[in-house]
Protein backbone atom coordinates (compact mmCIF):
# COMPACT_ATOMS: atom_id res chain seq x y z
CA UNK A 1 0.00 0.00 0.00
CA UNK A 2 1.42 3.44 -1.34
CA UNK A 3 1.06 6.60 0.91
CA UNK A 4 -1.39 7.49 -2.06
CA UNK A 5 -3.60 4.46 -1.24
CA UNK A 6 -3.43 5.25 2.57
CA UNK A 7 -4.38 9.00 2.50
CA UNK A 8 -7.23 7.93 -0.40
CA UNK A 9 -8.29 5.77 2.12
CA UNK A 10 -7.94 8.06 5.11
CA UNK A 11 -9.65 10.70 3.37
CA UNK A 12 -12.49 8.49 2.15
CA UNK A 13 -13.70 7.18 4.90
CA UNK A 14 -13.26 10.50 7.08
CA UNK A 15 -15.58 11.95 4.39
CA UNK A 16 -18.23 8.96 4.41
CA UNK A 17 -17.79 9.04 8.66
CA UNK A 18 -18.89 12.87 8.60
CA UNK A 19 -21.62 12.21 5.91
CA UNK A 20 -22.81 9.79 8.58
CA UNK A 21 -22.73 12.44 10.91
CA UNK A 22 -24.59 14.82 9.14
CA UNK A 23 -27.22 12.44 9.20
CA UNK A 24 -27.54 11.21 12.24
CA UNK A 25 -26.27 14.17 14.65
CA UNK A 26 -29.61 16.15 16.44
CA UNK A 27 -28.16 19.35 16.66
CA UNK A 28 -28.32 21.51 13.11
CA UNK A 29 -25.67 23.51 14.02
CA UNK A 30 -23.48 19.96 14.89
CA UNK A 31 -24.33 18.38 11.18
CA UNK A 32 -23.48 21.77 9.51
CA UNK A 33 -19.83 21.99 11.53
CA UNK A 34 -19.27 18.19 10.72
CA UNK A 35 -20.38 18.77 6.52
CA UNK A 36 -17.53 21.70 6.99
CA UNK A 37 -14.81 19.08 7.79
CA UNK A 38 -16.30 16.59 5.24
CA UNK A 39 -15.65 18.99 2.88
CA UNK A 40 -12.41 19.70 3.51
CA UNK A 41 -12.09 16.02 3.79
CA UNK A 42 -13.38 16.12 0.17
CA UNK A 43 -11.10 18.57 -0.83
CA UNK A 44 -8.36 16.39 0.39
CA UNK A 45 -9.42 13.91 -2.63
CA UNK A 46 -9.26 16.46 -5.34
CA UNK A 47 -5.83 17.17 -4.20
CA UNK A 48 -5.40 13.32 -4.81
CA UNK A 49 -7.09 13.47 -7.83
CA UNK A 50 -4.41 16.74 -8.96
CA UNK A 51 -7.60 18.74 -8.96
CA UNK A 52 -6.25 21.81 -7.93
CA UNK A 53 -8.00 24.60 -8.87
CA UNK A 54 -11.22 22.63 -7.61
CA UNK A 55 -9.98 21.58 -3.97
CA UNK A 56 -9.42 25.71 -3.31
CA UNK A 57 -12.69 26.64 -4.69
CA UNK A 58 -14.68 23.82 -2.34
CA UNK A 59 -12.57 25.29 0.38
CA UNK A 60 -13.10 28.69 -0.35
CA UNK A 61 -16.63 28.75 -1.72
CA UNK A 62 -18.09 25.64 -0.54
CA UNK A 63 -16.91 24.90 3.03
CA UNK A 64 -16.26 28.91 3.41
CA UNK A 65 -19.51 30.68 1.98
CA UNK A 66 -22.03 28.43 1.92
CA UNK A 67 -21.83 26.45 4.76
CA UNK A 68 -21.41 30.07 6.94
CA UNK A 69 -24.54 30.94 4.95
CA UNK A 70 -26.52 27.64 6.46
CA UNK A 71 -24.73 28.46 10.03
CA UNK A 72 -26.05 31.93 9.53
CA UNK A 73 -29.21 31.25 8.79
CA UNK A 74 -29.46 28.69 11.94
CA UNK A 75 -29.00 30.92 13.98
CA UNK A 76 -31.39 33.34 12.55
CA UNK A 77 -34.03 30.88 13.06
CA UNK A 78 -33.82 29.83 16.49
CA UNK A 79 -35.88 27.20 15.95
CA UNK A 80 -36.18 24.17 18.62
CA UNK A 81 -34.95 20.82 17.28
CA UNK A 82 -37.56 18.24 17.21
CA UNK A 83 -37.16 15.57 19.63
CA UNK A 84 -36.84 13.00 17.01
CA UNK A 85 -34.84 13.46 13.96
CA UNK A 86 -36.40 10.72 11.70
CA UNK A 87 -39.27 10.73 9.75
CA UNK A 88 -42.07 8.35 11.18
CA UNK A 89 -43.71 7.47 8.12
CA UNK A 90 -43.32 3.62 6.55
CA UNK A 91 -42.70 4.97 2.82
CA UNK A 92 -39.54 6.56 3.80
CA UNK A 93 -38.63 3.72 5.50
CA UNK A 94 -38.80 1.54 2.74
CA UNK A 95 -38.26 3.81 0.02
CA UNK A 96 -34.88 4.96 1.11
CA UNK A 97 -33.12 1.43 1.16
CA UNK A 98 -34.99 0.74 -1.94
CA UNK A 99 -33.66 3.75 -3.63
CA UNK A 100 -29.99 3.30 -2.69
CA UNK A 101 -30.53 -0.48 -4.11
CA UNK A 102 -31.70 1.06 -7.09
CA UNK A 103 -28.53 3.27 -7.22
CA UNK A 104 -26.42 0.87 -6.56
CA UNK A 105 -27.61 -1.49 -8.81
CA UNK A 106 -27.18 1.54 -11.69
CA UNK A 107 -24.11 1.96 -10.40
CA UNK A 108 -22.50 -1.86 -10.19
CA UNK A 109 -21.74 -2.16 -14.08
CA UNK A 110 -19.97 1.22 -14.33
CA UNK A 111 -17.61 0.41 -11.41
CA UNK A 112 -17.07 -2.72 -13.11
CA UNK A 113 -16.59 -1.15 -16.40
CA UNK A 114 -14.13 1.42 -14.66
CA UNK A 115 -10.99 0.29 -14.80
CA UNK A 116 -11.09 0.30 -18.59
CA UNK A 117 -12.60 3.78 -18.73
CA UNK A 118 -9.14 5.08 -17.17
CA UNK A 119 -6.52 6.17 -19.55
CA UNK A 120 -2.57 5.73 -19.74
CA UNK A 121 -1.19 7.72 -16.50
CA UNK A 122 0.72 10.17 -18.77
CA UNK A 123 -2.68 11.17 -20.80
CA UNK A 124 -4.58 11.97 -17.21
CA UNK A 125 -5.71 15.75 -16.74
CA UNK A 126 -4.13 17.78 -14.36
CA UNK A 127 -6.88 20.57 -13.09
CA UNK A 128 -4.60 23.40 -12.43
CA UNK A 129 -6.30 26.47 -13.20
CA UNK A 130 -4.93 27.05 -16.70
CA UNK A 131 -6.43 23.68 -18.01
CA UNK A 132 -9.62 24.02 -16.28
CA UNK A 133 -10.53 27.55 -16.92
CA UNK A 134 -9.10 27.91 -20.46
CA UNK A 135 -11.90 26.04 -21.70
CA UNK A 136 -14.40 27.15 -19.75
CA UNK A 137 -13.57 31.12 -21.06
CA UNK A 138 -13.41 29.82 -24.71
CA UNK A 139 -16.06 27.13 -25.26
CA UNK A 140 -18.15 27.30 -22.78
CA UNK A 141 -18.34 31.01 -22.65
CA UNK A 142 -22.43 30.85 -23.44
CA UNK A 143 -22.70 28.72 -20.23
CA UNK A 144 -20.70 31.35 -18.16
CA UNK A 145 -22.69 34.16 -19.19
CA UNK A 146 -26.04 31.85 -18.88
CA UNK A 147 -24.43 31.42 -15.09
CA UNK A 148 -24.01 34.97 -14.53
CA UNK A 149 -27.25 36.02 -15.03
CA UNK A 150 -28.70 33.06 -12.84
CA UNK A 151 -27.05 34.49 -10.02
CA UNK A 152 -28.21 37.82 -10.63
CA UNK A 153 -31.87 36.02 -11.06
CA UNK A 154 -30.85 34.35 -7.68
CA UNK A 155 -30.03 37.96 -6.16
CA UNK A 156 -32.90 39.38 -6.96
CA UNK A 157 -34.67 36.17 -5.84
CA UNK A 158 -33.45 36.12 -2.46
CA UNK A 159 -33.98 40.45 -1.98
CA UNK A 160 -37.80 39.26 -3.28
CA UNK A 161 -38.28 36.34 -0.92
CA UNK A 162 -36.83 38.37 2.34
CA UNK A 163 -39.15 41.81 2.16
CA UNK A 164 -40.69 42.15 5.08
CA UNK A 165 -44.78 41.52 4.50
CA UNK A 166 -47.01 44.58 3.40
CA UNK A 167 -50.48 44.37 3.63
CA UNK A 168 -52.17 44.83 0.43
CA UNK B 1 -4.82 -4.70 -1.74
CA UNK B 2 -6.34 -3.36 -5.36
CA UNK B 3 -4.17 -0.10 -5.89
CA UNK B 4 -6.45 3.45 -5.71
CA UNK B 5 -8.28 3.91 -9.21
CA UNK B 6 -10.97 5.32 -10.69
CA UNK B 7 -13.47 3.00 -9.49
CA UNK B 8 -13.04 3.72 -5.67
CA UNK B 9 -13.57 7.06 -5.86
CA UNK B 10 -16.73 5.99 -8.07
CA UNK B 11 -17.40 3.60 -5.23
CA UNK B 12 -17.24 6.83 -2.30
CA UNK B 13 -19.29 9.01 -4.62
CA UNK B 14 -21.64 6.81 -4.51
CA UNK B 15 -21.69 6.22 -0.80
CA UNK B 16 -21.86 10.00 -0.02
CA UNK B 17 -25.02 10.37 -2.56
CA UNK B 18 -26.45 7.57 -0.44
CA UNK B 19 -26.28 9.38 2.46
CA UNK B 20 -27.43 12.38 0.65
CA UNK B 21 -30.52 10.60 -0.28
CA UNK B 22 -30.89 9.23 2.84
CA UNK B 23 -31.02 12.85 4.41
CA UNK B 24 -33.14 14.21 2.74
CA UNK B 25 -35.86 11.04 2.76
CA UNK B 26 -35.34 10.99 6.49
CA UNK B 27 -34.29 14.02 8.41
CA UNK B 28 -37.54 15.82 9.45
CA UNK B 29 -35.87 19.52 9.71
CA UNK B 30 -36.35 21.17 6.82
CA UNK B 31 -32.48 22.50 6.92
CA UNK B 32 -31.17 18.97 7.45
CA UNK B 33 -33.42 18.26 4.05
CA UNK B 34 -31.48 20.89 2.25
CA UNK B 35 -27.94 19.64 3.65
CA UNK B 36 -28.79 16.48 1.92
CA UNK B 37 -29.20 18.01 -1.46
CA UNK B 38 -25.68 19.41 -0.86
CA UNK B 39 -24.16 16.02 -0.19
CA UNK B 40 -25.70 15.01 -3.28
CA UNK B 41 -24.09 17.78 -5.59
CA UNK B 42 -20.83 17.06 -3.88
CA UNK B 43 -20.91 13.37 -4.62
CA UNK B 44 -21.77 14.24 -8.26
CA UNK B 45 -18.76 16.44 -8.09
CA UNK B 46 -16.68 14.13 -6.92
CA UNK B 47 -17.31 11.50 -9.67
CA UNK B 48 -17.37 14.19 -12.09
CA UNK B 49 -13.70 15.05 -11.27
CA UNK B 50 -12.59 12.03 -11.03
CA UNK B 51 -13.79 10.51 -14.52
CA UNK B 52 -12.05 13.84 -15.26
CA UNK B 53 -8.75 13.23 -14.38
CA UNK B 54 -8.88 9.55 -15.03
CA UNK B 55 -10.28 10.00 -18.55
CA UNK B 56 -7.75 12.85 -19.30
CA UNK B 57 -10.11 15.70 -20.81
CA UNK B 58 -10.95 19.09 -18.60
CA UNK B 59 -14.57 18.87 -19.23
CA UNK B 60 -15.99 16.39 -16.01
CA UNK B 61 -14.15 19.40 -14.28
CA UNK B 62 -15.48 22.38 -15.72
CA UNK B 63 -18.93 20.92 -15.00
CA UNK B 64 -18.08 20.76 -11.55
CA UNK B 65 -17.30 24.38 -11.52
CA UNK B 66 -20.27 25.60 -12.51
CA UNK B 67 -22.38 23.18 -10.53
CA UNK B 68 -20.37 25.19 -7.24
CA UNK B 69 -21.40 28.48 -8.77
CA UNK B 70 -25.49 26.97 -9.92
CA UNK B 71 -25.12 25.37 -5.46
CA UNK B 72 -24.10 28.88 -4.35
CA UNK B 73 -27.56 30.70 -5.95
CA UNK B 74 -29.80 27.33 -5.18
CA UNK B 75 -28.14 27.67 -1.26
CA UNK B 76 -29.37 31.33 -1.37
CA UNK B 77 -32.52 30.72 -2.92
CA UNK B 78 -33.62 27.76 -0.82
CA UNK B 79 -32.34 29.61 2.53
CA UNK B 80 -34.50 32.38 1.60
CA UNK B 81 -37.33 30.31 1.29
CA UNK B 82 -36.79 28.32 4.33
CA UNK B 83 -36.59 31.55 6.11
CA UNK B 84 -39.78 33.12 4.93
CA UNK B 85 -41.45 29.48 5.41
CA UNK B 86 -40.56 30.25 9.54
CA UNK B 87 -41.46 33.35 9.38
CA UNK B 88 -45.24 32.46 8.26
CA UNK B 89 -45.57 28.95 10.15
CA UNK B 90 -42.74 29.26 12.45
CA UNK B 91 -41.83 25.86 11.67
CA UNK B 92 -39.53 24.14 9.65
CA UNK B 93 -40.53 20.64 10.48
CA UNK B 94 -41.76 18.97 7.33
CA UNK B 95 -44.22 16.63 8.31
CA UNK B 96 -45.79 19.53 9.87
CA UNK B 97 -46.10 21.54 7.11
CA UNK B 98 -48.92 19.56 5.63
CA UNK B 99 -51.42 22.40 4.37
CA UNK B 100 -51.01 20.76 0.59
CA UNK B 101 -52.07 17.55 1.15
CA UNK B 102 -55.88 17.22 0.61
Amino acid sequence: MTVYDAMFWFFGLALLLCGVLVLISRDAVASALFMVLGFVFLAGLYLLLEAWFLALIQILVYAGAIMVLFLFVVMLLDFREPRRWWHGNLLGWLGAPLAVAALLAALLPVLKRAGALAEAPEKWFEGTLENVMTPVFTRYLLPVEITALILLAATIGVVVLGRKETKP
Amino acid sequence: MMHVGLEHYLAVSGALFALGLACIVLRRNALLVFMGLELNLNAANLALVAFSRYGGHAEGQVLATFIIAIAAAEVAIGLAIIVALFRRRATIVTDLLRSLKG
